[in-house]
């Protein structure tokens, strides 16, 4: 059927924020759609509150909304544009559930609003419990059996029914706490009994439990005309239990034969025509390893986090076809876009195997809960391609950037049996790293799938991986066991270590024997058909399919995995440096190994290599291709911390020169350039042991702030109030050393502000200045930042303008570059010097209208500030307020205190613009979903150096109508100054304390302030746990707070008696 | 142990040899299917051939007990980039590796399978050969070239003598011209009795078994070479419900006058798709051919097109205007591969029905 004419004009929702379990894979998916949407002459309408996102640039659609994803605002949009139809299905569960709640609201039947791809009867096929086990029987499908009880003797009659083992989940707890597996009756009653207990509604599901079966994935699509392919199947390497989202994956499936394969593709594609799907859709199922029995865990009605993966792994666009389809596109009209000479009604076939490893933020939150389940951590994962399992896997691990290049880490190596065996049984982010050790020390690999129930074939891969460390070990230099390894996807790195010798002496004997990687192609049909798919991955096999191109290329190093400090922002701004490279009629080659993201889609560069970030294989990139150079500024601390090795290895870096890099970085030439250019920052010295620290703390004076050099997103860096303190960080939380120094800085309490600069080293254009809502001690990218500025002096902008023109030029900075600012009793202070782009790019981008990653590339090619139209100085201010607000993803992440800090927490961001800072900040809390009530009550819990400071926040709650509700100390404190406060009991008192007035919603807004002393068991953990954990707004900062309160006090009337 | 795979251009791959340690010669041909290696190295269509697997990984599951498509293979050889140390697969019994050895039939490995892929989309199927890595090439290279491929490749895998597959259902007669057991297996899904025939049987012997229905089977090579077929089809056609896969497709097209030529490298794999041109309907199907049939020579046939395949044209079925006779080049019996195309076998069963009630009908009219 050809597209559809009776439609012209289509709303794509988004995803929104950046949150787990919600990444940057519908950036991806929902431009891909865009695009071909555009492509196809239709007139596309986009919503979504991300700006964060290459979905959100003006040249993506045709009208971009970046307003709240909520009914208020989606319906206005649609009452304004009134779009023909509405395409659901490529903006995550977000995209998914709005479009839900549009149509059952009546606003699409009113606007005449088509439902594109999914119909809402199959959502609510694919969402509702009951509806879904309806549609599983008539289909004759399996699922697992499960029941809903309220009492144990409920359970007890399920059990008689179906056997064990069963799993209790209690209903509404968070990561389902409290429940469990039982194998007989005595757990069964016991485990039920204590889950009714917790569960607020007395309700526990009981269901059969599948644990330890292979969990598989199927990413199917359908047209209209009832076409459905399989484009490809992925198997989890841990079995059902852990969330394929936190589970490692390879694609294809590596332990089915053809006959269960076979059964899955059959029951898979019974499901999409059933609930007749037009465009893609995600069908999980568990097999028995040991019979044919499988079960139908899930099924998604739309474009997911796998069918990114999916497409990355075979090239096969998912989205963009999705999207076409939509339209009524059929398959076989739509030209396969890999090969362009097949169609798109193909199933791809793969000459490689892909394993993808998801990136957790335990790195970052070390007292998060580890363990695996359900509930998904991960923030982020790293895609490997390899022609053998090991090498794809080995690939995978070293893109993930946990300071290994290698499964292997010191705490693996130093751990205990006892901790070994937890830590392999109780599934961690970890184990496959402990899973290897526990094959060093003797286990074998049956033993492992005893505690396990991980297939033997993926066990068999790291034993082999551990017998060629050793054959390694046993045979320094020798040429025949190095190609063995390197085929085996062994780093020069790890074979260094494993020589007792450096990486580049292993390097020179490799190419001293002509011992190379080839690069093959990703082309969906296993060279079957002739493809000139520009998308490659390193292999060490014998014929080589990428040739260099003869014009001059230049390569931009991607930022890997998302990560909490590194998110897709810089995605973004990688996207950008290759569109100006290739507006500068150069080719534009990336690298990276993140699944998710828009710079990953072959069809953005001229060249793709989907391969780690690491000095080893970047330089083999290097070495084959003829570059001009290297472009590290825009791939986030990933690539400024390969630019070192690779100047040292002769690669010509584009942008600011490396010495000149350390300038920024290194903190005694950094002091040295801020003296010598007269700027000043705050008092501070590089401590490499402890004694020194409590020594430099004492000459400049406490509160102090210590963070690691070289840090990302702020990374172990603290607020310290006392030598206690102190000691106890530079013990517990780093480890000083003459090699890793630690930064000991007067900490200034004042305004932070934030600017992004780009320099061409003649001029210094400021596309604009951020203030930040919360006061400096609050990490910038977890601060509320607000453009143009609303309360700085015209005396302060000209001083940071002042000072961004000389930092620029004085730290000799090419490019972009980013300023913090603190204003400390009226004076300007310098924090922080980052020579290079930082998360800020895309909102400022968006705000000012200066696509700021492309004016910076061209500057450092060589296009002029003035070349390019642009003056030196201060950008003119955008006549509306933007606020930027970070989202945070706490109610994933058990044991993760929330207070927020110099260490950043959240996961990602939304815009809000108006005319007002109120209006504009209103937006934004709507975006991050944080539902301010207008009245209703508040409860303080103030720590004593701020409550002074918390009396105006209470009085004016109090003013429009609030009840207050405090803690002891506060209570007396607001009472003492004239307020009628209901006091709580704390934690552990008898009758209704603090954290029952949180769970049973007593209370609507939580303000939670922190003493600087280090107490994550203390009660304000706790309550701020409770609030998180029942969705309970939470403020840890008196200024979020009262810009919050602001904004509900400007939509309040006044109420004043007579 | 380092072996040679040696290609008849000349062209020297080094790898590593399992199963059989055996020299052994044949037309080198890749397939793309990413699961069903057992099914495919015992598919008798494979008879002469080396099979080169697309797939990197290949012995994963091992090798079990049921899923064999013929009891003896007949391929000559197997490239593989990657085998399997330990095979993992509740139904395993062996490893691939030692199932060659068993067979009889050399594999190597560590070979650049995708570079031989291409080698082989470029130049179109070579002749190969798997030798010990000690061996002269140049010596070897000239065997290679005086080497001629067998012509009888129908003979040496067909059943000598008929035998029944008992069943409750219709009376089938297979024709083997290379059977694979999955096309009994689909036939005994309908509880067909079956009676097996060697490829050279009369068409008198065959009508005396009295069938409700003829199937011709799959089978290896050159459509061609089999000129005993084609009087056998002309003597039942018309009289019997006829059904050709793959090769009996083939036999079927040249029995009523059309012809077949050499694709450039054949279609072998799990993901063909295929329209067929009455229901607009597209399966994914399994397929292993070299040959096809020549659209062009259909012109001044009673043959009418049924089946294309999406990317490249070529005819995938056909039936004849007239008579009850119809045949599909894909394998609706699949193995490996998907069962989309399952529902042609239904077809022949009501095919067989209909023809059956028309032929009562026309009796009890005289």
């Amino acid at each position: 059927m050809p597209r559809r004419t009776d439609i012209k004009k289509i709303m794509v929702i988004g995803s929104g924020p950046i949150v787990i379990g919600q990444a940057a894979e519908f950036d991806y998916a929902g431009t891909q759609a865009c695009l071909s949407l555009k492509e196809d002459g239709y007139e596309v309408v986009l919503v979504n509150s991300n700006p964060a996102t290459i979905m959100t640039d003006k040249e993506i659609a045709d009208k971009v909304y970046i307003e709240p994803i909520t009914e208020e605002f989606v319906s206005r949009i649609i009452r304004k544009e009134r779009p023909d139809a509405l395409l659901p299905t490529l903006g995550g569960q977000t995209g998914l559930n709005m479009a839900m709640t549009l149509a059952k609201s009546g606003v699409l039947d009113e606007y005449q609003v088509e439902l594109l791809g999914t119909k809402l009867s199959a959502i609510d096929k694919a969402e509702d419990r009951d509806l879904f086990k309806q549609l599983m029987e008539e289909l004759e499908q399996p699922i697992p059996e499960s029941t809903i009880v309220n009492t144990v003797e409920q359970a007890i009659e399920f059990s008689e029914k179906i056997g064990f083992p069963l799993i209790v989940r209690p209903a509404f707890t968070l990561g389902g706490t409290g429940g469990g597996m039982c194998h007989n009756l005595t757990e069964l009653t016991e485990i039920t009994s204590n889950g009714l207990k917790l569960s607020p509604a007395t309700q526990c599901l009981v269901e059969r439990s599948i644990a330890g079966y292979k969990e598989i994935e199927y990413e199917v699509m359908r047209d209209s005309a009832d076409n459905a392919i399989v484009v490809c199947n992925m198997e989890n390497f841990d079995p059902v239990g852990i969330h394929t989202g936190d589970s490692i994956v390879y694609a294809p499936s590596q332990t089915l034969t053809d006959v269960e394969h076979q059964m899955l593709r059959d029951a898979s594609l019974k499901i999409i025509r059933a609930l007749e799907i037009e465009g893609g859709c995600n069908v999980q199922l568990a097999l028995d390893p040991e019979s044919f029995n499988y079960y139908v865990i899930e099924v998604n009605p739309r474009v997911s986090r796998s069918s990114a993966l999916a497409s990355k792994a075979t090239g096969y666009p998912i989205a963009k076809l999705a999207a076409k389809i939509a339209v009524g596109l059929t398959l076989d009209e739509i030209r396969n876009p890999v090969t362009e000479t097949t169609f798109a009604v193909f199933e791809p076939t793969l000459d490689y195997v892909v394993a993808k490893i998801p990136r957790w933020p335990f790195d970052k939150f070390e007292k998060g809960e580890r363990h695996l389940g359900t509930q998904m951590k991960a923030t982020g994962e790293v895609m490997a391609i390899g022609r053998n399992l090991a090498e794809a896997t080995l690939k995978a691990v070293r893109s993930l950037e946990l300071g290994t290049t290698h499964l292997k880490l010191t705490e693996t190596v130093e751990a205990s049996e006892e901790k070994l065996r937890d830590k392999i049984i109780r599934a961690q982010d970890d184990r496959i790293f402990y899973l290897a050790e526990a094959l060093r020390r003797g286990y074998t690999v049956e033993e492992l799938f005893d505690m396990t129930k991980i297939d033997l074939l993926f066990l068999d891969c790291l034993e082999f991986i551990v017998e060629i460390e050793k054959e390694l070990a046993e045979n320094s230099f020798n040429l025949v066991t190095l190609k063995k390894a390197k085929i085996y996807g062994f780093s020069d790195k790890t074979i260094a270590e494993l020589w007792s010798t450096t990486e580049e002496k292993v390097r020179k004997l490799r190419l001293e024997n002509d011992l190379k990687p080839v690069y093959k192609m990703v082309d969906s049909c296993a060279a079957e058909f002739e493809s000139k798919t520009p998308y490659f991955y390193s292999t060490y096999d014998f014929e080589n399919e990428s040739r260099p191109s003869g014009k001059p290329s230049i390569l931009v190093l991607g930022s890997g995995p998302i990560r909490i400090g590194q998110g897709v922002e810089f995605d973004y701004a990688t996207v950008h440096s290759v569109k100006a490279i290739q507006q500068l009629g150069y080719e534009a080659i990336v690298i990276n190994n993140n699944p998710e993201t828009v710079s990953t889609d072959f069809s953005i560069s001229d060249k793709l290599y989907f391969d780690p970030l690491t000095f080893e294989d970047v330089m083999n990139v290097v070495d084959l291709e003829q570059l001009k150079g290297v472009i590290v500024q825009f791939g986030g601390q990933t690539a400024i911390n390969l630019a070192d090795s690779l100047d040292k290895a002769g690669v010509p870096i584009i942008g600011t020169n490396i010495d000149d890099l350390d300038l920024a970085e290194n903190r005694d030439l950094f002091e040295q350039a801020l003296k010598d250019l007269n700027i000043p920052q705050p008092l501070g010295d590089t401590a490499t042991s402890v004694s020194e620290a409590v020594q430099i703390a004492e000459t400049i004076g406490y509160p102090v702030l210590v963070r690691p050099s070289y840090v990302l997103g702020g990374r172990a860096m603290e607020i310290v109030d006392n030598q206690a303190d102190l000691m106890s960080y530079m013990k517990e939380a780093v480890k000083a050393s003459p090699e890793h120094p630690v930064l000991i800085d007067r900490y200034l309490i004042g305004k932070e502000c934030e600017v992004d600069a780009i320099c061409d080293g003649k001029d210094v254009l400021i596309p604009g200045i951020m203030e930040h809502i919360e006061r400096a001690g609050v990490h910038s990218g977890d601060s509320i930042a607000v453009y143009p500025p609303q309360t700085l002096s015209p005396k302060i902008i000209e001083t940071i303008i002042d000072y961004t023109k000389r930092l620029a030029l004085g730290l000799r900075c090419y490019g972009m570059m980013n300023i913090q600012y603190v204003i400390h009793k009226d004076e300007v202070y310098v924090i922080e010097v980052n020579p290079r782009a930082s998360r800020t790019v895309p909102f400022l981008s968006k705000v000012t209208g200066i696509p700021m990653a492309q004016v910076a590339t061209k500057t450092i090619l060589g296009n002029s500030l003035a070349d390019q139209g642009y003056e030196s100085g201060l950008y003119h201010n955008s006549p509306l307020v933007h606020v930027k607000a970070p989202v945070f993803s706490f109610a994933k992440l058990q044991s993760v205190d929330t207070y927020l800090g110099p260490e950043m927490k959240s996961t990602g961001e939304v815009m809000g613009t108006d005319k007002t800072l109120e209006k504009a900040l209103y937006k934004a809390f709507e975006a991050s979903n944080m539902n301010l009530p207008h009245h209703g009550s508040i409860l303080f819990t103030i720590a004593d150096e701020t409550k002074e400071e918390s009396i105006d926040i209470a009085k004016r709650f109090a003013n429009i109508g609030f009840k207050l509700f405090a803690t002891e100390g506060t209570a007396e404190f607001l009472t003492k100054a004239g307020l009628y406060v209901e006091t709580v009991a704390k934690i552990n008192k008898n009758g209704k304390n603090v954290l029952d007035i949180i769970r049973e919603g007593t209370v609507q807004v939580v303000v939670n302030t922190m003493d600087k002393s280090r107490q994550t068991n203390s009660d304000g953990f706790m309550i701020r746990r409770e609030s998180v954990e029942h969705g309970v707004p939470l403020f840890t900062s008196l200024d979020t707070i009262n810009a919050v309160l602001k904004v509900i006090e400007s939509q309040q009337f006044l109420l004043e008696s007579l | 142990m380092k072996r040679l795979l040696l290609l008849e251009d000349g062209t020297v791959f080094e790898g590593e040899g399992f199963g059989s340690s055996n020299v052994s010669t044949g037309e080198l041909v890749f397939t793309t299917g990413m699961t069903g290696y057992q099914e495919e190295i015992s598919d008798p269509s494979f008879n002469g051939q080396i099979i080169v697997f697309t797939y990197p990984l290949i012995g994963n599951t091992g090798i079990n007990r049921d899923d064999f498509e013929s009891i003896e293979p007949s391929c000559h050889g197997v490239v593989v980039r990657e085998l399997a140390r330990r095979p993992s697969n509740w139904r395993s019994s062996v490893s691939l590796d030692e199932y060659l050895k068993q067979k009889d039939i050399p594999g190597i490995k560590g070979i650049d399978t995708r570079m031989l892929t291409k080698k082989i989309r470029e130049k179109g199927t070579l002749k190969a050969c798997i030798i010990n890595g000690e061996t002269d090439p140049a010596h070897a290279l000239d065997q290679l070239k005086a080497t001629v491929m067998s012509s009888k490749l129908v003979a040496e895998v067909s059943t000598t003598k008929p035998y029944p597959n008992p069943g409750l259902g219709k009376n089938v007669v297979v024709v083997d011209f290379g059977l694979k057991h999955s096309v009994l297996r689909e036939l005994s899904r309908y509880q067909c009795q079956v009676t097996v025939v060697p490829y050279n049987t009369s068409a008198e012997d065959i009508l005396n078994l009295a069938p409700d229905g003829v199937l011709l089977s799959n089978g290896p090579g050159n459509p061609e070479n089999v000129p005993e077929a084609l009087p056998l089809i002309q003597g039942i056609q018309g009289k019997v419900p006829l059904f050709g896969i793959c090769l009996g497709h083939q036999l079927f097209a040249l029995a009523n006058g059309a012809t077949a030529y050499k694709l450039p490298f054949g279609h072998r794999g799990s993901n063909h798709p295929v329209r067929d041109l009455e229901t607009k309907t597209i399966d994914f199907t399994s397929q292993n051919h070299s040959y096809a049939i020549s659209a062009q020579s259909l012109e001044n046939t009673d043959l009418v097109v049924t089946h294309l395949e999406i990317n490249d044209g070529s005819i995938e079925g056909l039936k004849h205007k007239t008579d009850p006779a119809f045949s599909v080049q894909f394998h609706p019996d699949a193995a490996p591969g998907p069962h989309d195309g399952q529902h042609v076998i239904g077809k022949f069963i009501k095919l067989m029905d209909t023809w059956k009630e028309t032929s009562d009908a026309k009796k009890n009219r005289y």
